[in-house]
């Protein structure tokens, strides 16, 4: 205990050279957890509402079908198997039905994906129920994104047209019955949600489906021929990558700070081993070896990062909770990212991420301490004394 | 080996390279120091003296010869070893006194008591002792810096003392006081030697401290000239 003892005397005897350098390692504290809570927080709410809204437990998908290829829509659909079939008798599945169509909004041709739902299905959390035919016509469900792009409002009238099974184009009027709020712009942008049955009657599709939506914590899931089960690993693949990439990205910031404290940690290393020479010497001539000296040299340089984790303790801790509960207010067109953002941003703040961080920072701070005093494994004793280095 | 003997040189050697030749600094060196010895190495800048203490004192090794301190071999001690005999055995006092500066004149005085595996109420007591020896208990708490020149030093004799060593070291310990300070100090020196039978060796070049020399080495360029002992303190600094 006699070497930490004396190092964080040594330390806090260096004065304003200690503060300094203890403050801007706090600041990298402090953000790192910051700015890595935001993105977990970002990421957990991405994915809650993928789930949430559109993958539910999973999806069975047609064998033909490939969200990023329309052209294969045409064919990407198929009777559902009876296995999967029994589950959306038992609520624990929904079908959806997709296909390409096209609406005339203000005289222009703009494509669509016209999607079925079944307006009673409990399995995600959509707005389906908006989809209850009542007076003949068919009613229509789209978002507040397609609604700015088309400008339709509630009430509207729009006539689209497809293709149905046979290939036969058709066309029909539909009227906007609700627009929706959501978070999720993969159910939005550029499409139009009407009745199951109804797409189904219309399509010449009786009883088919793209995919179907299976209920969350259903751990039976049947294997048929023709329908791939994707599950939300699979599914969030695509989320998982860009919270990474902006991790990353934002990993930059941080790092650049962290890398200013190291810097000033190293340079503060190199100074005091300069200096304090002759403080070496006599810690020599009273019977220290120099793998004690450079234990405390060491430890001294690495008890930075204790004092700037407390520092950062004493405001990080506040300021993080503060925004924990307050959340981070998304700037005007926030929606038109393409990910599932909520208007606020809430950080979450895991011990892992905690533990992490001030590992990290001890890790590189004990490093960049140690590489310094290397010097000193080659410092005689009677250099040192003089003032000199060996 | 002659156990009375604290310390025994044997055509001690050290040479320092320069350019292709050899300087010596000590050139066979024979020299003997029992316990309680108060001696003094005097002579001229570049005579050896330091370069003597430093072996002594295990801080440095022969270049050939051998020295003989407590019994250990300095030549044939290991990095560690010759720590742990400092550690147990030598006081060392400089001319810049060499204190700690962030530590206060207890700290300092403490330091080399950490690494003996003492009781923290065995250290106060020795610490206490020390201070009071060099009659500084009232200034434990200051910080080097407010202190005087020649409280600086007699907080460095405490700190030699503390652990109560077989050998002192000190070299040019007046350099740095006035001829008042430099007086106390060897005053403080002397009581100590008679008290605790420690072995003192300067190096100095200062009549003052010559003046309480009970033996006198003369070195010059590396070899002893003269050896002379007295029976008393040589009060007159006469040669």
């Amino acid at each position: 205990m006699i070497i930490p003892k004396l190092a964080l005397r040594n330390l806090l005897g260096a004065g304003l050279r200690t503060w300094l350098n203890v403050v801007v390692l706090s600041l990298s504290f402090v953000l790192i957890i910051w700015l890595q809570g935001l993105y977990k927080g970002m990421g957990d709410q991405i994915k809650e509402a993928e789930i949430d809204v559109e993958y539910g437990g999973g999806q069975y998908w047609h064998e033909s079908y490939d969200p990023y290829d329309p052209l294969t829509l045409e064919d990407a659909h198929g009777a559902v198997p009876d296995p999967i079939q029994n589950k959306i008798d038992k609520d624990e599945a929904t079908p959806v039905l997709i296909a390409q169509a096209t609406i005339y909004p203000e005289g222009r041709l703009q494509p669509i994906l016209l999607k079925g739902i079944d307006p009673a299905q409990t399995v995600v959390n959509f707005p389906s129920q908006f989809l209850v035919q009542e007076n003949g016509e068919i009613p229509a469900l789209i978002g507040t994104r397609m609604a700015k792009s088309t400008g339709l409002k509630i009430g509207d009238m729009i006539i689209v047209r497809w293709r149905d099974a046979q290939g036969t184009f058709d066309a029909r009027d539909i009227y906007i019955a609700q627009i929706m709020k959501t978070i999720v712009p993969a159910v939005d942008q550029g499409q139009i949600w009407i009745p199951l049955e109804t797409m189904r009657e219309l399509m010449g599709m009786q009883n088919e489906a793209s995919l179907v939506v299976m209920a969350k914590d259903i751990e039976e899931l049947p294997v048929v021929s023709g329908w791939n089960f994707k599950s939300l690993e699979f599914l969030l693949a695509d989320i998982e990558y860009l919270i990474k990439t902006k991790k990353t990205g934002g990993s930059i910031m941080y790092m650049f700070l962290l890398l200013l404290a190291m810097l000033a940690i190293f340079n503060t290393q190199v100074l005091s081993i300069f200096r304090r020479k002759k403080e070496m010497g006599t810690m020599m001539a009273m019977g220290f070896t120099r793998g004690k000296i450079i234990q405390l040299f060491t430890l001294e340089g690495a008890l930075h990062s204790v004092l700037a984790g407390i520092i950062a303790a004493i405001y990080g801790i506040p300021f993080l909770v503060w925004f924990a509960k307050k959340g981070w207010a998304m700037p005007e067109g926030y929606d038109d990212f393409g990910i599932a953002l909520g208007e606020k941003l809430f950080p979450i703040y895991t011990a892992g991420l905690v533990f992490g961080t001030v590992m990290l920072i001890l890790t590189v701070t004990t490093i960049v301490s140690f590489l310094p005093t290397r010097k000193i494994a080659k410092l005689k004793p009677t250099d040192a004394l003089r003032g000199r280095l060996s | 080996m002659d156990n009375s003997y604290l310390i025994r040189t044997k055509d001690l050697v050290k040479t320092y390279p320069v350019g292709q030749t050899k300087l010596y600094a000590l050139n066979r060196v024979n020299l003997d120091f029992k316990p309680g010895e108060f001696a003094g190495l005097v002579g001229p800048s570049g005579s050896g003296k330091t370069t003597f203490l430093n072996i002594v004192g295990s801080l440095d090794s022969p270049s050939e010869g051998s020295v003989v301190v407590m019994g250990k071999k300095i030549e044939d001690l290991s990095h560690k070893q010759a720590a742990w005999l400092r550690n147990k055995n030598i006081g060392f006092i400089f001319q810049t006194f060499n204190l700690l500066p962030v530590y206060t004149v207890y700290e300092n005085v403490e330091f080399p008591l950490l690494l003996l595996n003492l009781s923290p109420k065995e250290r106060k007591e020795k610490v206490i002792k020390a201070l009071e020896w060099v009659k500084l208990a009232d200034r434990a708490k200051s910080k080097p810096a407010q202190l005087s020149g020649g409280e600086g030093q007699r907080v460095a004799v405490a700190r030699a003392i503390v652990k109560e060593p077989s050998i002192i070291l000190a070299d040019e310990p007046t350099a740095n006081l006035d001829a008042e300070n430099s007086f106390n100090i060897l005053d403080t020196m002397e009581e100590l030697n008679h008290e605790l039978n420690t072995t003192f060796i300067f190096a100095t070049h200062d009549e003052k401290v010559i003046k309480y020399l009970r033996r006198k080495i003369t070195l010059v360029d590396g070899k002893v000239a003269k050896d002379e002992v007295y029976e008393q303190k040589n009060s007159k600094g006469d040669n």
